[in-house]
């Protein structure tokens, strides 16, 4: 675990009634609260909105939250939301975390009210716990060396090594013949025009 | 073909192979052999003198062997470069006494027998592969007496002879009489669409090469007969069909059915075969003076020595394997490298050059951006836990890490290569791979979190974050309803997926444990959920042997589009947790507390009793 002294904020999401639906959000805001480490617990009625983002953003600046846990719809659609919303309040967008309260919660428990919200906790738990030891991470730049290699000068090497050339790059076109052309120069006439290889 | 040796951007490199790529996108370097040519390609004026003057008389590979060249010799007339070239295997020497007789004529004094081959280190940013397809090689279909009877001709050697700068003129004239031949008959799916002596797939370009032929006879020759013998002819291009009807309406004959046996009349050289028509319903019998088969296409023979120095797969077919054979069909798994032609599959001019603009501008995006960003979640390794016993080298499907075992220096990981998937953390044994933002602490502290209440109740699923995981998704855009009770862990890759988070689960009083990934061939990370699979079995004979059920630990791959059958396993492994047992959780609760404690007063800490997947297993 980190050294410093978590402080993490959760917020769930009702996404209108696609999760308060049939989850209580509310309950599960609340539980949330309950938790170790948790300093602020926040129900939205749709986080990914303006209004939702700049709730988070707020918090983070009140509670100095350095973990945040958005209770919502599944990552693969709002990650990336919510790693530039937190990154913009200042934290890095590594130390968010989600739980997946809609598609793979309250869309597929439509009616058991009772067992969708006791998942949708632990959903939130388990994110919670996972966040407890989270890092900030870096994406590291790589800088590139503007040369193409193109291996195999048949039609299709020569085509991409003449298109790289004339977009301004430097191309070194491997051929293991003593001539380019591979197979087409071998054809006499090609379908489907009828006109000849060379 | 001129315009690339003109282009002053384009460094053309012929005779030259490929000997060693390291590095990765945006930064690879590359070894090639520039292989000795004996005549300097720059001076050379392609004056004939040198094959003039050479003794050597070899069969000419260009014209298919129907003429002959020199050692000294162009390749074809329009080559490029347009440069003469000492075969050396052949060669007589340079010896004045043995013959260098070329050395003489040449006025520009442009040979040099002597010459060395080359090895050039290159640095470039990204690679694009277009090394092409080989003809398949009709010798074993012996009923088709392509090494018995002179007249059996291939679709490529009658290629040259038909062609205006071939071995005849363009005159069409059959190998054993050199007469014009009158009755002529292609043999379409030589080497295709067959479970024996072949390749199962489609060859793509064989059935439309036909219909020219047929069209091309026709046009020199209109009294001749032509004969088309298929299965069905695939004409499914743009102006196919076209061109199909055409050869129809000049009267080529297509006959479907596949001939069986080709017999030769020894003393005509003519060719005999029988067909059972199957449009006619008949079985009919051809005499013709010239077959042609119609030959497939297959993976170029050195391609896996290719492949293996650029770390690219392949598929079943024996072709380079795309990132996604929809939505990135020129990219290879690793990054910074493309595809462009035949390589990819067998496929005519206009996909080649389609492809090749495809793989030059997604490669001109590299080359542009000046920097990439790369993969924040990284393996890193734990240099004081690290035994260089080498099994996350081994397992890394993009060959990010280096581990010299013998040498002992510890691994290192490629931070630009890494891309993320985790399969060396779960296979190390010393636990000295950390794979950043999927942790092993993360990942048990979710497992525990799951299981703090009524775990008896609970399924602990790990679905990959690409195929499962949107798969589980897709079951909840599709309001597909299932029970309650299973508590979903994501991980990049299903590779991730540590043994031991595996056993805690159970520990812990999971009844159930899924573990779930792309199907095979499809996986995100090259093959990384090969050793996912490895992994299970592994585990399963581990928990039969602690007396725990194999089936209590439930392997599934799930795509993207599988929701229904994401709700399905779903409603399945609630069924199977249904007949765990508090005794049989009670059971393995305390083997697995007891197996833990034995690893643990083992010699080694954290070394588990038994070997891993990965080392006892070859991919
Ligand atoms: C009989 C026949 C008739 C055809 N007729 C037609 C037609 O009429 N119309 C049509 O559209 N298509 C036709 N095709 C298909 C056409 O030939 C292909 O589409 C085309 O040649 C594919 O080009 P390519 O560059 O991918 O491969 P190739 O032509 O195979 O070129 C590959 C090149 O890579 C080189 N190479 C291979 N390995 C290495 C290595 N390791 N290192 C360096 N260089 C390497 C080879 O020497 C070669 O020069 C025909 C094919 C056949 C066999
Ligand atoms: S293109 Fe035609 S001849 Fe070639 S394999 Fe396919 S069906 Fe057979």
């Amino acid at each position: 675990m980190v050294d410093e002294e978590l402080r993490i904020g959760v917020f769930v999401c009702d996404c209108g009634l696609n999760i308060a639906g049939s989850v209580d959000t509310e309950e599960v805001r609340r539980f949330a609260e309950g938790l170790p480490d948790v300093v602020v617990a926040v129900r939205n009625r749709y986080t990914c909105a303006d209004p939702g983002q700049e709730e988070i953003k707020k918090n983070i600046e009140e509670y100095k939250l350095n973990r945040v846990v958005v209770a919502s719809c599944t990552p693969l659609l709002h990650e990336k939301t919510f790693r530039d919303c937190i990154s913009e309040a200042g934290l890095n967008p590594y130390l968010l975390e989600m739980a997946n309260i809609r598609e793979q919660c309250s869309w597929v428990h439509l009616h058991d009210r009772e067992a969708a919200t006791q998942k949708a906790k632990d959903a939130v738990k388990m994110a919670i716990a996972r966040a407890r030891y989270m890092s900030p991470e870096e994406e590291i730049k790589i800088p590139v060396t503007d040369k193409a290699m193109v291996i195999g000068g048949g039609i299709a090497g020569i085509q991409a090594a003449l298109d790289l050339a004339d977009a301004g790059h430097q191309v070194y076109l491997v051929e293991k013949q003593p001539s380019i052309g591979g197979i087409m120069a071998q054809l006499d006439k090609t379908f489907p025009t009828m006109d000849c290889s060379i | 073909m001129t315009d690339v040796g003109r282009h002053p951007r384009i460094e053309l490199m012929t005779l030259s192979e490929v000997e060693e790529v390291s590095g990765y996108i945006g930064n690879f370097k590359v070894k090639v052999r520039k292989k000795a040519r004996y005549v300097n390609a720059k001076e050379c004026t392609a004056c004939d003198k040198c094959a003039e003057v050479c003794p050597v008389v070899l069969p000419d590979e260009f014209q298919q062997g129907f003429s002959s060249r020199k050692a000294a010799y162009i390749p074809f007339p329009q080559a490029v470069p347009a440069a003469y070239l000492i075969d050396m295997e052949h060669c007589l020497g340079n010896n004045p006494i043995a013959c260098s007789k070329c050395l003489d004529a040449c006025d520009k004094q442009c040979i040099d027998l002597n010459m060395e081959d080359e090895i050039v280190e290159l640095e470039v940013g990204t690679i694009i592969v277009a090394t092409g397809m080989e003809i398949y090689d009709p010798t074993p279909l012996d009923e088709y007496g392509y090494t018995r009877f002179e007249n059996v001709v291939t679709n490529i050697e009658f290629e040259r002879l038909i062609c205006g700068s071939g071995p005849t003129d363009g005159n069409l004239v059959r190998p054993s009489d050199h007469q014009t031949p009158k009755r002529i008959g292609f043999i379409q799916c030589v080497g295709s669409r067959t479970d024996n002596r072949g390749n199962p797939y489609c060859s793509n370009v064989c059935c439309m090469a036909t219909v020219k032929d047929s069209l091309l006879i026709k046009e020199h020759h209109p009294d001749a007969e032509v004969y088309v013998f298929y299965m069905d002819i695939r004409a499914f291009g743009k102006g196919f069909e076209d061109l199909f009807r055409r050869s129809k309406e000049e009267g080529v004959h297509y006959i479907r059915g596949m001939p069986g046996e080709i017999t030769e009349d020894p003393t005509t050289k003519n060719l005999r075969l029988k067909v059972e028509n199957t449009t006619a319903g008949r079985v009919e019998e051809y005499e013709l003076d010239m077959v042609v088969l119609a030959l497939g296409l297959e993976p170029k023979q050195d391609l896996r020595h290719l492949s293996s120095l650029l770390n690219l797969s392949h598929t079943s077919d024996g072709f380079v394997m795309e990132a996604h054979p929809k939505l990135r069909p020129v990219d290879a798994p690793t990054p910074g490298i493309f595809f462009a032609g035949c390589v990819e599959a067998p496929k005519d001019i206009k996909d080649s050059v389609t492809q090749a603009g495809a793989a030059a501008s997604r490669s001109s995006i590299i080359l542009n951006a000046g920097t990439i960003t790369g993969e924040a979640l990284k393996a890193v390794i734990d240099l004081d836990k690290c035994t260089y016993c080498g099994v996350c080298a081994k397992v890394c499907p993009y060959g990010a890490i280096t581990v010299d075992v013998k040498g002992k220096t510890e691994a290192r990981v490629v931070a630009a290569a890494c891309a993320g998937c985790g399969t060396c953390a779960a296979e190390c044994r010393f636990d000295a791979i950390t794979m950043q933002h999927f942790s092993d602490e993360q990942i048990m502290a979710q497992i525990d979190a799951a299981l703090e209440e009524e775990p008896e109740k609970k399924i602990i699923s790990f679905l990959c974050n690409w195929c499962s995981y949107a798969g589980g998704d897709l079951a909840g855009v599709s309001r597909l309803q299932y029970p309650a009770n299973n508590r979903f862990i994501r991980t990049m890759c299903s590779g991730r997926v540590d043994e031991k988070f595996i056993l805690h689960a159970f520990e812990k009083g999971a009844p159930i444990v899924l573990l779930s990934g792309c199907h095979i061939g499809d996986c995100h990370y090259i093959d990384a959920n090969q050793w996912t699979k490895r992994r299970a079995e592994k585990l399963w004979s581990r928990m039969e042997k602690l007396g725990i059920r194999p089936e209590r630990l439930q392997l599934e791959w799930i795509s993207s589009a599988e929701g229904a059958r994401f709700a399905r396993i779903m409603r399945n492994l609630e069924e199977m947790r249904q007949k765990v047992t508090p005794e049989e959780i009670e059971h393995t609760k305390k083997a697995l507390a007891r197996y833990r404690m034995s690893k643990k007063s083992a010699k080694e800490p954290d070394e588990p009793a038994e070997e891993t997947a990965a080392e006892t297993a070859q991919p």
